[in-house]
This record gives structure tokens, C-alpha cells and sequence, in this order.
């Protein structure tokens, strides 16, 4: 998995290439445009780019308008903020209409490391998962940002793209068919399945490899879309397996724990376990992986979860 | 612009919507009266006069939209689209049911002719900009008005859209301010003053005329200096009184979402009744 890049800059380039296909994709931008990457599709558009300002709430809602009169309106922020303050407007004037508005919730998670608690988004997918209406996307590389970019142009309906602001490892099959709701088995084992989502799907594979040592086998599904969910594939993944692990970086409340545990609820299932943030906000950090283990964000934790699944 | 409607004709349609809004609110049912009573000539000025707008093409790209900020206010909209034939007379009967289309708040799945959700305060402004936006690059000369409370004025993000939409230069939309002065829980000066409205908007980049907002002749002025300047927006604060119409009803905050009891909704419909046969 030496193989890294970055989700902002695959995010800007794919948004540009949406543009050049989709002459009714517009953008709108917070200023973080350079954050955000944004700022690729304004070199290329720059009539197509509107820069609305510190003043995000004014943004959501515009973009409303503009989906109104047919745009197909991009709007960006960090995650904490598109998905957070403009909650309302999100709610009322874009998933009650069911307009096809595309927000991208940059720096999500705890990505953005060195912010701290204000900056970094641990209940965004909480929050945009119960509107209904609105389809949640978190993609785990740069492969799957441009898979997921690549539904975008003409999906109906509102999505929120939750978008990491680092290199990754790049795990999503090149070759992989793909389609918003896909769930996607990177890695097949027989005693339990961990189901992850963004960063956490290639440190799932890592655990996976631990374990593998310790004769237990884990399948690892990644889970890109948190909604709509396709139960029966979630079904399907955990049929006949001993534990279910969930691992997302994100509080465990709301999520894709909660996600997981809902699609199995009608259905026998072996022990579930959550990795994820246990309901508190995040902390400024020097670097993302010394954040990510003080959230428990680690190959290591996910092996104790599973170990946790298989006991008595 | 129409101009085939007299301000008499204009006026009458007025007094029909007040009729209508009273017999859609009903008995007993809280109903936001007093708001859609003070709009009543300016949506008949728009619809009627101002906006060019199809009942049988409601889809037209180029027709001129109507944003209703303001969204409590929306049977006052619902009986323009009464009276326009856009919807039919008997949904009245059915206003805030679980089947009817004529919904409690702006709801532009459940109701032909809507342009918006609308009801949260505060967003109907940047929808409007988010709309003329879109229609200025697809090089439409569609105009956008939008319809804002005093009280509503309150919300930080009108004060956001008027700056983007400044910066913008988007002449194309015209917002009415429906200066009631009264807002849910008393008088707008009382429960949140806010001083120096026009300074306000003209600071925001915006042209800015106030009227009176119940003056026929006075709106259709308003409209026509507010449509001679394309590169900028336009603002008209309309002074207005709660309630207009019904002599209880009038600078009363009771009824900003106030029900009827049998006899005040019997006088409210023989007040306006009487208003009605005197155009006759």
C-alpha cells in the first residue's frame, strides 16, 4: 500500500472534468477554495465560479436557486461547516425540494489535524444521514472520489460528499464497477467482516493482515455510500460471520456503525463492535496518524474489536 | 409589465385574495392571517401587473418568479393562484390537511405554481440570487421578486444575500420589505428593533424606495423605477398594516397565526364582502 494520494486534489481535478462534460455544473465557494480544491475548477470556469464569501448559509441556499433554474450547483466548505452550519438551509431549501445539489464536506473527519475541535467534523454524516432525501458519500481514496465524482454530474437529488484532506493509500480497485450504494468487498475472510468507510478502509486492510498471523480470518467491505445503504449486500457481507466490526472515523453515534447496525436489524448476526469516535470532539494535533491513534483510529484497534467479536 | 388591468381591477383582486385567505384559514383553525393581509395588494400587483407569468405554462424558463420569504404568509400566494386558475377553488377548503396541496409553508412538490420551500426564515433571498444567478448566465431576462418580513430582517443571512446579490449586480431581482411592524410576539420596535432599514440596504448596494404598501398606484410606480436599473438590485419597503381588512384583525399581533372564532370569521367575511360590492 505504498501507493498514496491525495482526495482534495483527485476531488478538484474530477469536479473539472464533470465541468468540461456538464455545461450546467456550477460552483459555489466559501473561501477555501484552495483547501477544498475548488480552486481547479475556477482556473478552468471561472464564469462558472461564484465565490460567495465567508457566509455559508447565504451559499447553501443559493445553491438552492440555482439547482431551481437547472444548474447542477457544487458547494463547498470544510466538512464541519457545510454539513453543520448550514444545516437549516440544507434541510429546508434543498432535500425538502430534493434538488440536485452536490455539497462537498472538505477536511472531514479529524483530517484537517492541526485545527482542533472546531475544525474537524466528528457527527457531519450524523447529521446529513437523517435528512431525508439526501445520499451520503464517503469515499476512502482517490480512486473512489473519482468513481463517486463520476455519478455525480446527473444523480438526483441532494448528496453530501465527505471528503478527506489527505494522502491515502490508495486500496479501491481501478477496475471496479462501480455505482452510488455500492458495497464493495476489498478483502475476503471467514470469521468476521469489518465494514469501513474513508480513511479507516485501509486501515481495516492493515488489521485484516495483523490478524491473518493470529489465524483469524476478516473479509473487509468498504462501505462509500451511507445512504441510501443497500441492506441486503450489508446482509449478505455479514451472513454466516462470527463478528461484525464497524470503523469509520466519525463518532460512533449516527454513522456507519449506527448505519450497519440498522441494515442488520431484521436479520440473526454474530457480535457487533464499533470503532469510531466515542462522542467527544477532536483535538489540534502535529500530525494525523499521532490524532488518529488518540482516537483509537488504528489496524490495532480494529484487531482488538475483532478479537472482542470472537469471545465467548 | 401588464397593462391591461386598471389599478381599480388590481384593487378589486386584492380584496378577492383577502376574501379567499379568510375563507382558506377557516374557523377555529390558527391560520397566519394577519401577515398574508398586509401583502395583499402587492401580490395582486405582481401577479396581476408586474410579473410576466402564465397560468397554463407554468414551467416556462422565462417567466418571472415569485419568492415568498415570508413563507407563513402563503395563502395570500395560494389565492392568487386561485384567482390565476392555477389551482382549483375547492383545495381552499382542504388548507393545511394531510392530502391537501395546499400546504401550511411553501411547498413547491405538493403545490403547482410554487417557485421555492420556503418557511425558514431568512433563506428566501438567497434562493432568489441563487435563481437569477442562473438565469443571467443562461442569458434569461426573467426578474425574480422576493417577498421578506420586518421581522425577518432579523436573520443574518438576508443581510448576507444582499451583499452577494449587490455584488453581483444582479438587477434582475426586487425585494419587497413587508414593514408591518408587528411580528409573532408584539411589535417589530419591542421584540427586536432594527433601525435604519433603508440606510441598511443602500449600505448592502441596493436602490431603495419605500411606499405605501396598500396603494395600488403607489406599488405600480415602485415597480417601474425599481425595473429601470439592470445593474442593481432593488428594494421597496412597503409600509403596510397586519391584519388589513378586518377591523379586529388590524395592527393586532393575535392574529399573526390566530384562529377565528364563528363571529369573527363572519364579520371578517361581511367586512370584506362590503369592500368587494363597493368595485361592483
Amino acid at each position: 500500500m505504498s501507493n498514496r494520494r491525495n482526495l482534495r486534489q483527485a476531488y478538484g481535478h474530477a469536479l473539472v472534468q464533470l465541468g468540461r462534460n456538464n455545461p450546467d455544473i456550477v460552483v459555489l465557494e466559501a473561501d477555501l477554495g484552495k483547501s477544498t480544491q475548488s480552486v481547479t475548477f475556477q482556473q478552468e470556469f471561472p464564469e462558472r465560479y461564484f465565490q460567495m464569501g465567508i457566509a455559508e448559509q447565504n451559499m447553501t441556499a443559493t445553491a438552492a436557486g440555482l439547482a431551481l433554474v437547472n444548474k447542477v450547483p457544487f458547494v463547498h466548505s470544510f466538512a464541519v461547516f457545510a454539513s453543520g452550519r448550514a444545516y437549516d438551509q440544507i434541510r429546508n431549501s434543498i432535500c425538502i425540494p430534493n434538488l440536485p445539489v452536490r455539497i462537498c464536506g472538505s477536511s472531514a473527519g479529524l483530517s484537517d489535524f492541526g485545527d482542533g475541535k472546531t475544525h474537524q467534523s466528528v457527527e457531519d454524516m450524523a447529521l446529513m444521514r437523517a435528512i431525508p432525501n439526501m445520499t451520503v458519500l464517503c469515499p476512502c481514496d482517490a480512486v473512489e472520489v473519482e468513481k463517486a465524482m463520476a455519478c455525480l454530474s446527473y444523480a438526483a437529488g441532494p448528496v453530501y460528499i465527505r471528503i478527506n484532506r489527505n494522502d491515502l493509500p490508495v486500496v479501491y480497485p481501478g477496475d471496479e464497477r462501480y455505482h452510488l450504494g455500492k458495497v464493495t468487498r476489498l478483502r475476503d475472510g471467514t470469521d468476521v467482516v469489518v465494514f469501513a468507510c474513508g480513511v479507516m478502509t485501509s486501515i481495516a486492510l492493515g488489521a485484516a493482515e495483523m490478524l491473518l498471523e493470529e489465524g483469524i480470518s476478516v473479509r473487509v467491505v468498504n462501505v462509500g455510500t451511507l445512504k441510501p445503504l443497500e441492506q441486503h449486500s450489508i446482509a449478505a457481507e455479514a451472513a454466516g460471520m462470527s463478528g461484525i466490526v464497524t470503523a469509520e472515523e466519525h463518532s460512533i453515534i449516527g454513522g456507519l456503525g449506527s448505519a450497519i447496525a440498522e441494515a442488520l436489524r431484521s436479520v440473526r448476526h454474530g457480535k457487533i463492535e464499533f470503532v469510531g469516535i466515542k462522542d467527544r470532539f477532536g483535538v489540534s494535533a502535529r500530525n494525523y496518524e499521532d490524532l488518529l491513534e488518540h482516537f483509537g483510529l488504528t489496524s490495532e484497534a480494529i484487531a482488538d474489536a475483532v478479537r472482542r467479536t470472537l469471545q465467548p | 409589465m401588464r397593462d391591461r388591468r386598471t389599478h381599480e381591477d388590481l384593487e378589486r383582486i386584492a380584496w378577492n385574495l383577502r376574501a379567499h385567505v379568510v375563507r382558506m384559514i377557516g374557523v377555529e383553525h390558527p391560520g397566519h392571517l394577519g401577515g398574508s393581509m398586509s401583502l395583499a395588494e402587492i401580490v395582486s400587483v405582481l401577479f396581476f401587473f408586474a410579473m410576466r407569468f402564465d397560468p397554463r405554462n407554468l414551467h416556462d424558463p422565462n417567466r418571472d418568479r415569485l419568492v415568498l420569504s415570508k413563507g407563513h404568509s402563503v395563502p395570500v400566494q395560494y389565492a392568487a393562484l386561485v384567482e390565476l386558475g392555477v389551482i382549483d377553488s375547492s383545495e381552499m377548503a382542504c388548507f393545511k390537511t394531510i392530502r391537501g396541496m395546499l400546504q401550511g409553508h411553501p411547498d413547491m412538490e405538493a403545490t403547482p405554481g410554487m417557485e421555492a420551500v420556503t418557511g425558514s426564515l431568512g433563506q428566501g433571498l438567497s434562493i432568489a440570487f441563487g435563481m437569477a444567478l442562473g438565469l443571467r448566465s443562461d442569458e434569461r431576462s426573467s426578474r425574480i421578486y422576493v417577498i421578506i418580513g420586518d421581522g425577518e430582517l432579523a436573520e443574518g443571512q438576508i443581510w448576507e444575500a444582499a451583499m452577494a446579490i449587490a455584488r453581483y449586480k444582479l438587477g434582475n431581482i426586487i425585494a419587497f420589505v413587508d414593514r408591518n411592524g408587528l411580528q409573532a410576539t408584539g411589535a417589530t420596535k419591542d421584540v427586536f428593533d432594527i433601525p435604519y432599514i433603508q440606510e441598511k440596504w443602500q449600505a448592502c448596494g441596493w436602490n431603495v424606495h419605500t411606499t405605501n404598501g396598500h396603494d395600488i398606484p403607489a406599488l405600480c410606480d415602485a415597480l417601474s423605477w425599481a425595473h429601470g436599473d439592470t445593474q442593481s438590485p432593488s428594494v421597496i419597503i412597503a409600509e403596510t398594516v397586519k391584519g388589513k381588512g378586518i377591523s379586529f384583525a388590524e395592527h393586532s399581533p393575535s392574529f399573526h397565526n390566530g384562529a377565528l372564532s364563528q363571529e369573527q370569521y363572519d364579520t371578517a367575511i361581511a367586512e370584506i364582502e362590503a369592500v368587494r360590492r363597493s368595485f361592483a
